[in-house]
């Protein structure tokens, strides 16, 4: 009896005990979970709060300019009339350049490394490919300015105007005197600085296709073009389409590289060959002394313009996941 | 200057870092014009070291300068444009020049040396609004006789930031040519008819190293230490300088500054048989009514310190100081700078 006794006060005392700590942990598990919630709520109101800022210091000319601002190419800081279709064009004519240059070079660079290249070769090549992404944009900038324009003036622009130059309807993307700074130039350099931000990404997302697919793949019949393209894409493509996203949302916002080569100017050409301006180069270039309300504010808009540019490529980006998930839904 | 220029700011942001945290009372602070501050912050090392009170100079830019003293976050603001008097009535402010500097022609040609090549104002105009397209245009080659000009194009080229640098240089062709004046106008920034934009005075240099056939346009200074090929230009007198020392003087000395409502003179294209035509001053900004009159006397100050000793420095640095003459204009104008009691504080 006396033994019972002990062992129940034992069993309820341990009973308490675990009580104790299963409320302990109730209440730790929820303030962890509060607290994690509290960060993840902090972006959405950070990203709130600059979208708002930057409402409030481009309102003068949003009220001042209206929906025109958006399509007309004036930018006369001594009239106070502002436009901001050549810097959209700009930014976005670059970006496109960028990726159409990055994205084949990228698939191949990641292709070789998962599939092609020897396991010893593997490891110091993606590092390599690592350390190119984390140069500062401005080395890329300078490189563009003082090594890659004169080279592209000289051999490069004379060349493809005699050639794309003479070609019915896209010969006037190429035409115009050769100065070897313009918004090709900025493209191209823009597609050298994201590549390694998309290779990277593609290499790390091949590398998770299952062996076994792929393996089966090959035991079919099919070449390793067979099996990357259709094996390993499908099962990675929605990796894929994030690391292009990555690319291009820096190929938007890049600054000072593009500043260095794409000529400043706020002339809308049609010429590929021609200078231009991005909205992050204006931005750059003439926020700091832009004096007035209506020239500060229309700057500011056009850095709203681009927030928004940025937003609706990410929205674009994911209505493209959800349509292609869709249709394999219906596939099989 | 540039890798001068660069050095110098990075100093400027460790120190207003450092700064931030441990401000001491005394030192005093300034904001504005990127073209003056390694001359500010060269008087500004001699003075620590000569009355232990140092300056704190963020090279923010003219704009953030005047928007900076307006809201009284700083003793004296600086800005490269000289702004008008009845701005400065309405935000109870005083202006006066502090360091004075020049804007230069420069270009790339094949075979032509600095110093060859001279340009008329209207020459000038022209090149810049595309209607003189070729290096060998007969306007370019009227003034110079016996130059071999290329028959190659002319690629333009000007800032692409805001700038003192081409306030100045709009400020003059608006001044000889009617027609710039009135298609393009003046500002710190313009819509530029034709052209490419560079970055800084390095960005505008790089491109007329780079690129065959250019003109621009850039600080004396930094053309000096980087050897460009710089133009000679048309004055007032018909006459054609070089740019030096002494043309920049010339040129202020045959201004009024006495008789210009707050000191507001731009120095481009003065009279004067050796004056050269686009010279220009930048400004210190400082509110007439002090409520703390005693950072307001430190502040004029260094400045009084500056004007008495800091001439061989300015000189060093390729900048031209201000004429003892309007120096004296700039003491008789601090007498306007008192507390709220109407006393003068300095």
């Amino acid at each position: 009896m006396s033994v019972n006794t002990h062992e129940l006060v034992e069993r309820q005392a341990q009973a308490a005990s675990d009580r104790a700590t299963s409320w302990r942990n109730t209440v730790m598990d929820g303030l962890f979970r509060n607290l994690t919630r509290l960060f993840a709520l902090l972006v959405l109101c950070l990203l709130a709060a600059i979208f708002v800022s930057l409402v409030i210091g481009g309102w003068t000319a949003i009220e001042k300019f209206g929906p025109r601002f958006l399509v007309t190419e004036e930018w006369n800081p001594v009239t106070e009339d502002f436009g901001a279709l050549v810097p959209i064009y700009g930014t976005l004519v670059t970006s496109l350049i960028a990726l159409l240059i990055a994205l084949p070079v990228s698939f191949g660079i990641a292709l070789f490394l998962t599939e092609l290249a020897p396991t010893w070769l593997r490891r110091p090549l993606g590092m390599a490919i690592e350390l190119l992404a984390a140069i500062p944009s401005i080395i890329y900038g300078m490189w563009g300015l003082f090594v890659f324009a004169p080279v592209f003036q000289r051999y490069a622009e004379p060349a493809i105007k005699a050639t794309l130059g003479n070609l019915p309807g896209v010969g006037a993307l190429f035409s115009g005197p050769p100065m070897g700074i313009g918004m090709l130039t900025a493209g191209i350099i823009l597609g050298i600085m994201v590549i390694p931000f998309i290779a990277a990404v593609m290499r790390d997302v091949f590398e998770l296709a299952p062996p076994m697919l792929k393996e089966s793949a090959h035991a079919l019949g099919a070449t390793t073009w067979e099996v990357v393209w259709k094996v390993v894409l499908p099962y990675t493509k929605i990796g894929v389409v994030g690391g292009v996203m990555l690319g291009l949302g820096r190929a938007l916002g890049e600054t000072m590289a593009v500043t260095f080569v794409i000529g400043n100017a706020h002339e809308l050409s049609l010429s590929l060959l021609a200078p231009g301006n991005s909205i992050a180069s204006a931005l750059a270039n003439e926020f700091t002394e832009a004096v007035g309300d209506i020239y500060a504010s229309a700057l500011i808009e056009l850095g709203l313009i681009l927030f928004l540019i940025t937003s609706i490529v990410l929205a674009l980006s994911k209505l493209l996941l959800a349509r292609l998930a869709k249709r394999e839904g219906t596939q099989t | 200057m540039t890798t001068r220029r660069i050095f110098l700011r990075t100093i400027a942001a460790v120190a207003a870092a450092g700064l931030a945290t441990m401000a001491v009372a005394a030192d005093i602070t300034g904001a504005g014009a990127t073209f003056p501050y390694p001359i500010y912050a060269k008087w500004a090392d001699a003075y620590k070291k000569a009355a232990g009170i140092g300056l704190n100079y963020q090279s923010i830019g003219s704009g953030g300068g005047i928007k900076q003293i307006t809201a009284k976050t700083v003793n004296f603001g600086a800005s490269d444009m000289p702004l008008k008097a009845e701005d400065l009535d309405k935000n109870g402010l005083v202006q006066f020049p502090a360091i004075m500097g020049g804007v230069v022609p420069v270009y790339n040609l094949k075979n032509i040396k600095p110093g060859e090549l001279r340009f008329t104002g209207k020459i000038l105009a022209d090149i810049y609004s595309g209607k003189v397209k070729k290096w060998n245009d007969p306007a370019i080659a009227a003034v110079n006789p016996g130059l071999k000009l290329p028959n190659e194009d002319i690629s333009v080229v000007h800032r692409s930031d805001g700038s003192g640098t081409t306030f100045l240089f709009t400020n003059y062709l608006s001044k000889v040519s009617p027609e710039w004046k009135e298609k393009v106008g003046e500002g710190t920034a313009v819509k530029w008819p034709t052209g490419i934009g560079g970055k800084g005075n390095e960005g505008v240099s790089a491109y007329i190293k780079q690129i065959s056939g250019t003109i621009g346009y850039v600080e004396y200074a930094y053309a000096k230490q980087n050897k460009s090929s710089y133009g000679l230009m048309e004055n007032r007198s018909r006459k054609f300088v070089a740019p030096n020392d002494e043309s920049f003087k010339a040129a202020a000395a045959g201004a009024d500054w006495a008789k210009t409502p707050g000191m507001a003179v731009i120095l481009t294209d003065q009279p004067g048989a050796s004056a050269w035509p686009i010279t220009g001053a930048s400004f210190i900004l400082m509110h007439t009514k002090q409520d703390k009159p005693e950072s307001a006397r430190e502040v004029l100050k260094f400045f009084d310190w500056a004007f008495q000793n800091g001439d061989q420095m300015a000189l060093e640095l390729d900048y031209v100081p201000i004429p003892d003459s309007v120096v004296k204009l700039i003491h008789a104008a601090w007498k306007n700078i008192t507390d709220t009691s109407g006393k003068t504080v300095y």
